[in-house]
Parts: C-alpha cells; sequence; structure tokens
C-alpha cells in the first residue's frame, strides 16, 4: 500500500505513504468492524428467530429487516449515557474503548487474503492473540468501575474465564505455528493452498481434534454461549454491562461480534486453508494466478510507467476470490457461535472451568504432541495420501544471511512440491520461484 | 443453620464480615420470576445463605374477597396464579359448591376436566421454559410459549379471555365450550404431542441441562412434607400424592372413571411407572434417567412436570370423550347474590403448582365472612433457604425455578 501511493504521489519510500497507507488500512479496518457488527447482530436475530420457530426482524430495511441493527443503533445513539454515582466515572467511560480498541487492533495484524493485510507482521498468529486478550481489561474495569455487585460478579468470572481458556487455546494455536515453522498468518494460509485437502485440519488426526478444541476455546475466549457467564442474564442481571447503556453499552457488543468474528478468521487462516478456497480456482486458471505467490504489490507496482500500468488484473481477481474465501469461512465460525448460542444452555462457572482445565488442556496437550509426533515421524498427511500437491516451506526469516553475509537476503517464498517424484498430476506441474527481497515482505518493518 | 437475622433494613450490612459481600437478587432481577427478593450471603460465588423476602405482590385479595360475592370473587382468584387462572378458579368454585352442597351436572364435570387439564398443561409448559431460560437456554421458553398460545387460543374461543379468564364459576362455568371446540382441542392435542420429544432433546436429556440440574437442591422425601411442599415439587421428592387420587371425595370424583398416572419415582427403585398411554401408536417411551441425577433433586422436579403434561393430555383426550358423549346442562353458574350458609368449608384442589386450597367462612349474607386462600408456592418457597446453602451462585436461578413459583399466588 505504501508503495501503491508512493508510485502515486512519485514519491521514493517516503514517511507519508507510510502514513496515509496506515490510515486507509485503519478506516477500512474499521468497516470490517463496524459493517461486520451490523451484519452479525441482524444475523444473531434472523438465526435466533428461525431457531425459536419466529421471523426475526422484517421491517426496517425491506423485507428481511437489513437495517434493523442501524435503527437499533440509532436508538442507542439517541439514549442517555448514564453513569452511576457509586462508578468510578473515568474508568467507566473508557472501559468500552478498551474493549472496541482491543478487538480491533487484532484486525491490524490479520490477513484477508495474500497481500490483502492492515500491516503484515512476522508474529501475526501472537499478536492476534495477544491483543485479543487485552479484551478482557475492558470487561474487568467495566465491572469494577461500575459500582455494582452484579457487574463486579461478572467480571470477576469472565477474569477467571478468559485467562484460564488462553492456555489451551495458545495450545492449540501452536500447533499450525508448528507444522508450518512460521507465525506468519500469511505463510500459514499459503501453505495450506491448493485442494481442500491441504488444509492443516486434515493434515492428520490430531490436527482435526486440535481443530474443535481451538473453536471450544475460542467460543469461550470470547464469551459466547455457553461460556457466556460474564454476561448471564439468569444470574447476574446483565453481568459486566449491567449498568451501561446507550452507545457505550453498543461499543461491547460491537467488540464482541467483531471478536467472535476475528476468532473464527483465525480458526479458518490456521486450520481451514484462510483465503484458498476447497477448489484452488486462483492455482488452476492461469490468468489469475499471474500473480504468483511472491509479494504481490511490489511486482505489481514497481515495474510500471503510467498510473495504472502495473495493475494486475489477475491478481485483485484473485484476491477478492480470497478475502471472499476468508469472510465466508468466518462467517461460517460465527454462524456455529450463533447455533450454539441459541441450542444450549450456559455451565456453571466450576463447570466451565472443569470443562477448560481437565478436558481442553489435557486434549490439547494431547493435539500437540501427537501432531508434533506426526510431524516427526513423517507419517503421511491427507495430501499426501491422496496425492494433491503441497507446498514446502522456507520459512521467511530463516534465510540463512549469516553464513555468507551477504547483504542481500534472497529467500524462496513458497515452492510447490510433488509428493511423489513420479507425479503425474497435472495441477502439480510448476515450480514457482519468486525471489523477493526480505525487506518486501517484512513489510517494511525493519 | 445459620439463619441471617435482619432485624432492621438499615443495618443490614453491619453483621457481613469482611469477606462475605451481601447481594441483594430482585426484586427487579430477571429470573426471580416476578417479585420474589432473595437476599444472598456470598463469599465470592459461593452462597453460604439465602433469605427470601415475600411481600412485593401483595393485593389484598382475601381482604376483598370479604367485601364481595361468591361469584363477584371469581376474577380476584384468576390473579392469584396467572399462569394457571382456570384450575384457581376451579379450587374456588368447587369451595363454594361444597358449601351449598350443590352438584354438578355430568358435562360439566367433564368440561371442567377439560379445562383444568389445558390448564396445567399450559402452566407446566411456562414452567418448563422459564427454567430454561434460567439456565440460559432461551429457544425451549418460546417452543413451549408457542404451544401455550395454541391453549390460549381455545381458551380464549371457550370464554374470551387469554389469561385471566373468570370461566369456571360456582355451579359450573359461564358458558358450554362452543360447537367445533372439542375438534379443535383434538387438533391441538395430536400436534403437542409430536412437539413434547423435541422438548426432551432441548432439556431433559440435553447434558449441559443434566449437569445443571441434576444432583442440585436435594430435597428428601422427608424434608418435602416437613415443609409442607406440594405439587410436583413433592412428588420429585418420591413421595406419592397426588390429590386427584388422594384428595376430597368432591374432588376425586371429579376424575371419576378417568384413566392416568401419578408421576412420582418409587423411592425404593428410583423408577418411574411405566408409561402405557398409547403414543403415536407405539408406547411412549420415557427419557432415561442421567446417571448423576437424584431423586428429590432439580432434575426430577422438571421431569415430573414434562411428565404429568403428558398424562394431562392423557385426560384432556377421555375427557373429550366422555363430555361428547353427554349433552344437556353444563352447569349453569349460581346466582349472583347467591347467600352462602352459615357454615365453613375447606378444600384443596391438585393445581399445577401444587395444592391450592381455599377456605370460606359464611354467615348467611351472599358476602363471606371470611376468605382465606393457602397458596402451594408459599410451602414451595420455604424450602429455598434451605436448600441454598453453599452453593454456587448460578444454581440459585436452578434451584428457585425448579420449585417454579408464582408470586402473584403467594402475596395474594
Amino acid at each position: 500500500m505504501a508503495d501503491f501511493v508512493d508510485h502515486i504521489l512519485g514519491l521514493n519510500d517516503s514517511w507519508f505513504g507510510h502514513i496515509v497507507a496506515a490510515l486507509v488500512a485503519a478506516v477500512l479496518i474499521l468497516h470490517v468492524v463496524a459493517v461486520g457488527a451490523l451484519l452479525f447482530i441482524w444475523m444473531e436475530r434472523k438465526i435466533s428467530g428461525r431457531i425459536q420457530d419466529r421471523l426475526g426482524p422484517t421491517r426496517v430495511g425491506g423485507k428481511y429487516g437489513w437495517l434493523q441493527t442501524l435503527a437499533d443503533g440509532l436508538k442507542l445513539i439517541a439514549k442517555e449515557d448514564v453513569t452511576p454515582d457509586l462508578a468510578d466515572k473515568f474508568l467507566f467511560k473508557i472501559a468500552p474503548y478498551v474493549g472496541l480498541a482491543a478487538s480491533y487492533a487484532a484486525f491490524i495484524a490479520l490477513p484477508f487474503a495474500d497481500g490483502v493485510v492492515g500491516q503484515h507482521v512476522n508474529t501475526a498468529v501472537f499478536f492476534v492473540l495477544a491483543v485479543l486478550g487485552l479484551e478482557v481489561f475492558s470487561v474487568i474495569l467495566a465491572g469494577y468501575a461500575s459500582g455494582s455487585k452484579w457487574s463486579l460478579f461478572g467480571a470477576m468470572r469472565e477474569a477467571a474465564q478468559v485467562v484460564s481458556y488462553e492456555v489451551p487455546l495458545g495450545m492449540c494455536v501452536v500447533v499450525p505455528v508448528m507444522i508450518c515453522g512460521t507465525m506468519n498468518l500469511t505463510t500459514i494460509a499459503n501453505m495450506q493452498s491448493g485442494f481442500f485437502t491441504n488444509w492443516l485440519v486434515f493434515n492428520d488426526p490430531f490436527t482435526f481434534m486440535t481443530a474443535i478444541i481451538y473453536f471450544t476455546c475460542a467460543t469461550a475466549g470470547v464469551n459466547r454461549a455457553p461460556f457466556d457467564l460474564a454476561e448471564a442474564e439468569s444470574e447476574l442481571v446483565a453481568g459486566f454491562h449491567t449498568e451501561y447503556s446507550g452507545l457505550r453499552w453498543s461499543l461491547f457488543f460491537m467488540a464482541e461480534y467483531s471478536s467472535m468474528f476475528i476468532v473464527s478468521a483465525l480458526a479458518s487462516i490456521l486450520f481451514f486453508g484462510g483465503p484458498h478456497g476447497p477448489i484452488p480456482i486462483t492455482e488452476i486458471v492461469p490468468f489469475l494466478s499471474s500473480g504468483g505467490l511472491g509479494d504481490p504489490a511490489k511486482q505489481a507496482f514497481t515495474e510500471s510507467e503510467g498510473l495504472l500500468a502495473g495493475w494486475d488484473l489477475g491478481l485483485i481477481i484473485s484476491r477478492i476470490i480470497g478475502v471472499t474465501n476468508l469472510l465466508l469461512k468466518g462467517l461460517v465460525g460465527v454462524t456455529i457461535m450463533m447455533w450454539i448460542r441459541w441450542s444450549f444452555p450456559r455451565l456453571r462457572i466450576d463447570q466451565v472451568m472443569t470443562m477448560c482445565l481437565k478436558y481442553c488442556v489435557p486434549l490439547a496437550a494431547i493435539g500437540f504432541l501427537g501432531a508434533t509426533a506426526w510431524q516427526a515421524l513423517d507419517l503421511p498427511t491427507a495430501s499426501s495420501v491422496i496425492g494433491t500437491p503441497r507446498y514446502k516451506h522456507h520459512e521467511l526469516w530463516t534465510a540463512d544471511h549469516n553464513k555468507d553475509g551477504s547483504k542481500e537476503e534472497t529467500i524462496s517464498t513458497p515452492v510447490l512440491e510433488t509428493p511423489h517424484e513420479d507425479d503425474t498430476h497435472a495441477e502439480a506441474k510448476t515450480v514457482t520461484e519468486n525471489t523477493v527481497p526480505v525487506s518486501v515482505l517484512r513489510g517494511g518493518n525493519q | 443453620m445459620a439463619t441471617l437475622k435482619i432485624d432492621d433494613p438499615r443495618v443490614i450490612e453491619f453483621d457481613v464480615r469482611t469477606d462475605e459481600m451481601l447481594i441483594n437478587m430482585g426484586p427487579q432481577h430477571p429470573s426471580t420470576h416476578g417479585v420474589l427478593r432473595l437476599v444472598l450471603r456470598s463469599d465470592g460465588e459461593v452462597v453460604s445463605d439465602v433469605e427470601p423476602h415475600l411481600g412485593y405482590l401483595h393485593r389484598c385479595a382475601e381482604k376483598i374477597g370479604e367485601n364481595l360475592t361468591a361469584r363477584q370473587w371469581i376474577p380476584y382468584t384468576d390473579r392469584m396464579d396467572y399462569l394457571a387462572a382456570m384450575n384457581m378458579n376451579l379450587g374456588w368454585s368447587l369451595v363454594i359448591e361444597k358449601m351449598l352442597e350443590y352438584d354438578l351436572p355430568e358435562r360439566g364435570r367433564h368440561l371442567r376436566v377439560i379445562i383444568s387439564e389445558m390448564g396445567r398443561i399450559a402452566s407446566h409448559l411456562v414452567a418448563m421454559g422459564t427454567y430454561g431460560l434460567d439456565l440460559g437456554s432461551f429457544t425451549p421458553f418460546l417452543y413451549g410459549f408457542r404451544e401455550r398460545e395454541k391453549i390460549l387460543n381455545l381458551f380464549e374461543e371457550a370464554c374470551g379471555a387469554r389469561l385471566t379468564y373468570s370461566y369456571l364459576t360456582p355451579g359450573g362455568a359461564t358458558a358450554d365450550l362452543p360447537s367445533g371446540w372439542t375438534d379443535s382441542c383434538r387438533q391441538f392435542l395430536a400436534e403437542f404431542k409430536e412437539v413434547i420429544p423435541e422438548l426432551h432433546t432441548l432439556l431433559t436429556t440435553n447434558s449441559i441441562f443434566v449437569s445443571r440440574t441434576a444432583g442440585i437442591g436435594v430435597m428428601s422425601a422427608k424434608m418435602a412434607i416437613d415443609y409442607g411442599c406440594t405439587g410436583p415439587v413433592l412428588r420429585g421428592s418420591g413421595v406419592y400424592h397426588d390429590l386427584r387420587f388422594h384428595g376430597e371425595e368432591r374432588y376425586t370424583e371429579m376424575y371419576d372413571g378417568y384413566i392416568f398416572d401419578v408421576i412420582c419415582a418409587d423411592p425404593e427403585t428410583g423408577k418411574y411407572p411405566e408409561s402405557n398411554y398409547e403414543f403415536h401408536g407405539d408406547s411412549l417411551d420415557y427419557p432415561e434417567i442421567p446417571r448423576q441425577a437424584i431423586l428429590g433433586d432439580c432434575w426430577h422436579r422438571f421431569y415430573v412436570r414434562m411428565l404429568e403434561v403428558v398424562q394431562s393430555v392423557r385426560l384432556v383426550e377421555q375427557a373429550i370423550e366422555k363430555y361428547e358423549a353427554t349433552s344437556g346442562d353444563w352447569g349453569k353458574p349460581i346466582r349472583l347474590i347467591q347467600k352462602l350458609p352459615v357454615k365453613e368449608a375447606y378444600m384443596e384442589t391438585e393445581a399445577p403448582r401444587g395444592q391450592m386450597g381455599f377456605y370460606v367462612v359464611g354467615d348467611g349474607d351472599s358476602i363471606p365472612w371470611r376468605v382465606r386462600a393457602r397458596s402451594s408456592s408459599f410451602c414451595n418457597l420455604s424450602v429455598t433457604a434451605p436448600l441454598c446453602q453453599g452453593i454456587l451462585l448460578a444454581d440459585i436461578p436452578a434451584i428457585v425455578g425448579s420449585l417454579d413459583v408464582v408470586m402473584g399466588e403467594i402475596d395474594r
């Protein structure tokens, strides 16, 4: 993006381009958060309606009530912003913003497709989880600052629950990181390109198990039913947001829904191929695959003369397909969470803890050990059994530049490798080798 | 038992240790079923003591009854247990009829069985749905309400009201059932039988539901009897007692010739009676009792209600046939200013929530000298404090919900 801005303005790697690029990315991600929340709240109402034999919203915005959330949002904005007398005014007021900022910031490192990312981060997995974990602060702040005993209960539950579930969640996330040998989400996603058998969830039985545990822990981590103890309305009135009203209250929900999406999107990148669909259209159609797997932005714009001379239409289309795939996979995850919420009763706090410590942690550990052993023993994976091609990975930062002291680091991006030497599959024919400077892949981050 | 001593509500906090917290649950709390207020003494999530506070819905119904004639007071009985208003009407009607030594025509008897058992189904559906709501499951609530709406439609067709019916009155009912009503009712029962397994799937056999209710709030049979619990709460503890079988003759003769079971587990074996009721041509299989469940816990109280619904369906089916076989008078209401004899009468009926008793003293005037109602929910609620000791906060809605109290009946 920065290159693009520099290219348009005729600058050369200036700070201005980076700032403009950052602002554009920020605004785009804000739209994902805000519009996503609008869509998800509408979806939740529609899905819960259908599950419960009702229609859900039908009036605002045509037959299907598309704009119901917007109407509700306007109502919430118009409502009085009440701060209780007993509340710690400052903390009470900033708590919703902390939550929204945390789930918003996590989107920065989330790649929607190859190259469609706010900021390339080599440790994106770590970044997303760490930043998302900050969301618990907003709940604790809200609960503590409300000056209500029910809010405090909600905050204590949330703190206990989220901190516990981050352990198995982290263990599950380590499995794809270990298999891929990188924490870069773009690379992890690209390693799963090709047919759906390449998805890590089908890598071996342990990754399959890990994917399920990840989803369970992620549901608990974002406080969705049946783990929504912090806002259990039958016990704690409304939990940590009991005292909130109007816009501040709705910010909590925006944060909740965007967190739901981000953990689902993370699941799809880590286990379900991310932006790569079940059938690799972008690789089969030659026109779409012209962009290759190198850093596409660089390729598209550096070699061009005029303003749009370097536009690679195939690359743009393949990116749009990638973004659509990822959004759809994220939506499926969110829908499953909604489906669970409207079907099951809520667990009790001790049962939630038991579930985490007695089941999720040991199972995640077994999944991790099993997947490690599977890799170490080089046992067959789904793709090798079926014979679909698989990318062999070279981690970006493992490029060995200490041996020869060469300044010009060159590395190979994922290389297509055939599982058998005498493989005859048509789509496994090319070996792409794009040599690009490391600085580009690091996103100018050094 | 460490009781909470609250003499002056203003000094309530002086009695609290530093690691304890007094929490006020209700009367506006979402899961206290109306206006019940519980004062909890808690140490974090663990609740050591619960004290229920009543009186937020007191409307002087009994005093009003001493200023109105017997028939005029019927609408006030509606507002006691507003979820089973028909059964409240029935209780008052029967006690007045007992006082007047009035005998109901055959058709009216079957009509009353149809109406009161339909009322029981509607009430248990709400109990089931709100119990799911207490445990955080919203969907069964709406499934229950969907079926209840159909019953309310039938009631509306019969008497014009959907909640406070004033339909059964001393002397019989305000009107006979409209023509075609029994066919609609049959159709409802056929549809409803399809839904019962769905409700079992959503709650009774759901593993989260079982883990939330099984083994929670265990009440022994002795304790249930000692506290005067009645209805499903009593039968959930394994006490075989149902006024439709064991009640006064004037009440049990209403069910003469009907075949149905009292749903109550055998305390020896822990087994419920075999279902010998034909259901879709097959014998209805009750869901299995989970191994975590202990007789007298929340799960059993819930289960008893779910099975009683089936028995009520069975009763209504029989009653419709018997009703259709009769013709003529259904029992016209007594005169509005009917004079009551100089004597007293007391009678209990098996309302959905337990034994609802009405007491009336006449002094020769049409206005009774004394009216008194014995509430089943009041006694059932009294076990809250002993059951809710040393439990987790989330168990309180589970226990209070399983008692299925209606505050309108407690406070009157």
